[in-house]
């Protein structure tokens, strides 16, 4: 250690702060210059962490689940009507859908339809919150050996979550359609209008950009848009709700505030990918083949 | 450094588990600010819970900035800052700067605010949570070039000053028992 004289370590004591400020405002800038380095080093940390989160998320969800048992004990009575007279009312749908289903498969063989291709899909746990003040994302688990990639579709057993934003060796993000960049084409059902999602960072992503003289109704049912190549038709995102400003929202099927478990889907889309500068070598190591050798 | 240390003397060589003991009461602050930030990821399904970690970690180097600065060392704050970027999906270096520039308030009103009792210390706070949240909510919305909703940075600004009272009674035990190295 090198040894200083008293003033001279006051001295340098003194300077550290407005240093390593100036250094803040280095990284401010070298963060702007090379967003990639940012979300190497996140995910490298999200690695790093998974395994502790991994750990601790089984025993949190098992008091959360006793908690909700508890809850769910005093409301059993209430429910159980509730279910009774919903289930009566889903039974009836189930045969319609089903006479509608048939009548679809005996449609699309005498119009000789191309089925679509069945996506496969990996199942993950939800392990963090990987959002922030100014972000909505969440952290998945994935084994070491996914192949998940980025652009991929995640879904909850309800609707649309997201996609895949960032992927790590063992842990992947998701970020949600209720976050401030996040843009989807969608269709609103009963005028099947184009429109675009676009997420707020609240609860309620908003309807843009939808044609004139087609006005999305309360209560429509809104679903994604293949256009672009980006999603699959018709995954069911939300329906339509209208602000106190009168501002077309959706309000989304997916419990994106309780998210525990999602499934990852490949479609095989590789039409607007995000951003990430396709050139560098060696970043895609771990997340399979590149998107444009399919 | 303890206070039998700091008197002239021949004494014979401190052990090793009492030199132990003494650097962990010194780690102490900054690993107990970390683990409280890795706690804040777990999905506990809260409502606003993105808002608990800016406002956990500004409250704890708030608390110990003032009341153990050297053990919360402006590079220790600048690699928790750096943490809370990283964990909390900011901009790289809008926590740093936030957070410097809590620590160097703190530092500077030290003398005046560290003896007065708690109440006028958590006022005193209140200010620097508000002019936190604004630098972080201003930074981040100059460096993605949009307006961001302003609503999440008073939230944080209000959870905040709500967080350190809570957070304030547990590290204010810390303080005189296990994070003491006049303890050791």
């Amino acid at each position: 250690m090198i040894r200083l004289s008293i003033p001279a370590r006051q001295a340098l004591g003194k300077l550290t702060l407005p240093v390593l400020i100036v250094g803040a405002f280095g990284m401010l800038l070298l963060g702007k210059a090379d967003t990639l380095l940012a979300e190497r080093a996140r995910m490298a940390l999200a690695d790093a962490l998974a395994p502790i989160y991994a750990a601790l998320a089984e025993p949190l969800g098992s008091v959360r689940s006793v908690a909700e048992q508890a809850a769910d004990l005093w409301s059993l009575r209430a429910d159980n009507e509730r279910l009774r007279e919903e289930n009566e009312r889903l039974r009836r749908w189930q045969g319609v859908a089903l006479a509608l289903d048939a009548e679809n498969q005996r449609l699309k063989a005498s119009l000789r339809w191309i089925p679509d291709p069945t996506a496969s899909f990996t199942t993950a746990r939800v392990v963090a919150d990987a959002g922030g003040v100014y972000a909505r994302a969440v952290l998945l688990s994935v084994g070491p050996n996914h192949g998940i990639r980025k652009g991929e579709i995640a879904l909850d057993e309800r609707g649309l979550v997201g996609r895949v934003t960032e992927v790590g060796a063992r842990t992947a993000r998701v970020l949600l359609i209720t976050d401030l960049n996040s843009r989807i084409p969608v269709i609103l059902e009963n005028s099947r209008a184009h429109a675009i999602l676009a997420g707020t960072n609240g609860p309620r992503p908003r309807l843009l950009y939808w044609p004139e003289g087609s006005p999305p109704q309360e209560g429509e049912r809104v679903v994604t848009s293949a256009e672009a190549n980006a999603f699959p038709a018709n995954l069911p995102v939300g329906v339509v709700r209208h602000s106190a400003s009168n501002a077309p929202e959706v309000e989304p099927a997916a419990m994106l505030s309780k998210l525990e478990v999602v499934r990852i889907f490949d479609y095989g889309l590789d039409g607007v990918v995000a951003p990430e500068a396709p050139t560098r070598p060696g970043l895609r190591v771990s997340a399979g083949p590149p998107l444009g050798s399919r | 450094m303890a206070a039998i240390d700091r008197r002239p003397g021949i004494r014979p060589r401190a052990t090793l588990g009492r030199r132990l003991d003494v650097t962990a009461r010194h780690a102490f602050p900054v690993t107990c600010t970390i683990l409280l930030m890795l706690l804040t990821e777990l999905p506990f399904g809260f409502a606003a819970q993105t808002a608990l970690l800016p406002s956990l970690t500004l409250a704890c180097v708030w608390f110990w900035s003032l009341y153990r600065p050297r053990a919360m060392l402006p590079p220790l704050v600048f690699l928790i800052g750096m943490l809370l970027d990283l964990m909390g999906y900011l901009p790289l270096g809008v926590g740093v700067l936030t957070l410097l520039c809590t620590h160097g308030v703190a530092v500077r009103w030290r003398r005046q605010l560290a003896p007065q009792g708690f109440a006028l210390v958590w006022l005193a706070f209140l200010p620097v949570a508000a002019m936190a949240a604004a630098l972080a909510w201003a930074l981040t919305a100059l460096l993605t070039f949009r307006l961001i909703p302003i609503g999440p940075a008073v939230f944080q600004a209000v959870l905040s000053a709500a967080i350190y009272p809570v957070l304030a009674i547990p590290l204010a035990h810390a303080h005189r028992g296990v994070a003491d190295p006049e303890r050791a």
